[in-house]
């Protein structure tokens, strides 16, 4: 079991800053995502655009804001879990809160700030009725291992990188047919990427279905066969061992909305005095809380989170004196 | 009045709201379904990133074409139709007024 000061869910810019400003405090921290990679969704969703509302940078790439925090939070060396999903949640007698992860990892905090954004990234999944009876059981939304492919009639859709990189490396003697299906005739991957699938639908190593779409799914105890339909009419049976839809991700609250919280649409609800929600010791910051007049800013959230460590100060050392310190007098400290 | 124009928006439950849409906001047609507080989530703050403010053109308004941005986010949304926008894409302008839209069911 892993034990920390502040339990942070969610390694997005705000779960960041609040490794700074706890550390500040000496309060070490231990952030938690479901991300492989910190950042959140300025990683994952536009690390290449712009931002020009962050104070004293008129500019700044979303990655490049990433890497400066994390390189502010250097020096209070905190803990990561990536790649692991905060899901099961319990409190201890001494008051505590254990968190366990996707992974089984365990972590104990008095603290814990929920600093979700907008939830964790999971798998967009097409919508069939029946698709759940089939997942790990021939369907699969991430390729964990190739070699689980191995002499295996494959269909990948989707239109993306991962769509055709998959299917490239799939295709490739790994897996013994792969089709690949695509609702348009023209690929946004990479142009590489698409022109060598292209190449190898030529050639005949990708059975390549453009105009198309995956509308149904079918089996016993796994999956045997897809429904397909082609634009703009007809539909046809491809048998099958795996379906591999690869849509991209997007954000759902999670398991986070079971954890007896007040949420009001897909928002935690926080008192403005110092983050905190309707369970003593769980604080919620940055785009995932909601209070008369939130603003869904980064700049914001950093607020948030350096307000919020006070009180988690507070909570912790309740006997402890404390004065606000100014970095320009006692520099950065780390552990 | 000058410069605010007439939308209709359809919901999925199929009822139709009137909206007043200002064309001197920079404002586009999912932060004006949020402003009416209709289910539009706007994900990624209008990025074409999410297709959470996908929705179908019902009326015959010639709008701008959909740009790279758009087509790709489109191509890995569910539910799309030729008629499908992304809300986050369509600025408003004058010549907008009696455009008519229905929200998309939400995927996956």
């Amino acid at each position: 079991m892993i034990e920390t000061d502040i339990l942070i869910i969610g390694a997005g810019p705000c779960g960041l800053f609040t490794v700074f400003e706890a550390g500040l405090l000496k309060l070490h921290c231990h952030l938690v995502d479901a991300l492989p990679q910190a950042g959140g969704q300025l990683t994952e969703i536009y690390p290449k655009k712009p931002i020009y509302d962050i104070p004293g940078f008129p500019e700044v790439l979303a990655g490049d804001l990433v890497q400066h925090l994390m390189k502010q939070a250097e020096p209070f060396k905190p803990g990561f879990s990536l790649g692991e999903r905060a899901e099961k949640f319990e409190q201890t007698e001494d008051g505590k809160f254990v968190l366990t992860t996707s992974r089984g990892t365990q972590l104990k905090a008095p603290v814990v700030a929920i600093a979700g954004g907008l939830g964790s990234f999971e798998p967009r999944k097409p919508p069939i009725a029946n698709l759940s009876d089939f997942e790990d059981m021939g369907i699969e939304y991430i390729v964990r291992d190739p070699n689980f492919y191995k002499g295996k009639r494959i269909v990948v859709s989707g239109g993306g990188d991962s769509a055709l990189d998959w299917s490239i490396f799939l295709a490739n003697g790994i897996a013994e047919k792969v089709t690949l299906i695509h609702r348009s005739k023209s690929f946004r991957g990479h142009p590489d990427s698409v022109q060598k699938a292209l190449d190898m639908a030529a050639s005949g190593k990708i059975n390549l279905l453009t105009d198309a779409e995956v509308i149904g799914v079918s089996g016993d105890s796994a999956l045997r066969s897809i429904k397909v339909q082609h634009l703009p009419e007809g539909e046809s049976d491809i048998e099958t061992d795996h379906w591999l839809p690869l849509f991209g991700l997007s954000p759902k609250l999670g398991p986070l909305a079971d954890w007896g919280l007040n949420i009001d649409k897909n928002s935690i609800e926080v008192n403005t005095f110092d983050y905190s929600t309707n369970v003593p010791g769980i604080y919620a910051i940055g785009d995932i809380n909601t209070y008369p007049g939130k603003l869904k800013l980064i700049l914001c959230g950093f607020h948030e989170a350096t307000m919020m460590v006070q009180s988690a100060f507070k909570r912790i050392y309740p006997d402890k004196n404390y004065v606000l310190k100014y970095t320009t007098v006692n520099g950065v400290n780390g552990f | 009045m000058e410069n605010i124009i007439n939308i209709t928006v359809v919901d999925r439950e199929g009822i139709e709201h009137q909206l007043e849409a200002p064309t001197d906001m920079n404002m586009n047609m999912m932060e004006l379904c949020k402003s009416y507080e209709l289910p539009v989530d706007g994900t990624c703050g209008g990025m074409a990133m999410c297709a959470s403010c996908h929705m179908y053109v019902l009326s015959d308004h010639h709008l701008l074409a959909r740009n790279d941005d758009e087509e790709a986010m489109l191509d890995q949304a569910f539910f799309v139709k030729p008629n499908s926008r992304l809300g986050c894409q369509l600025h408003l302008n004058n010549a907008m007024d009696g455009l008519k839209v229905k929200l998309a069911e939400v995927g996956g």
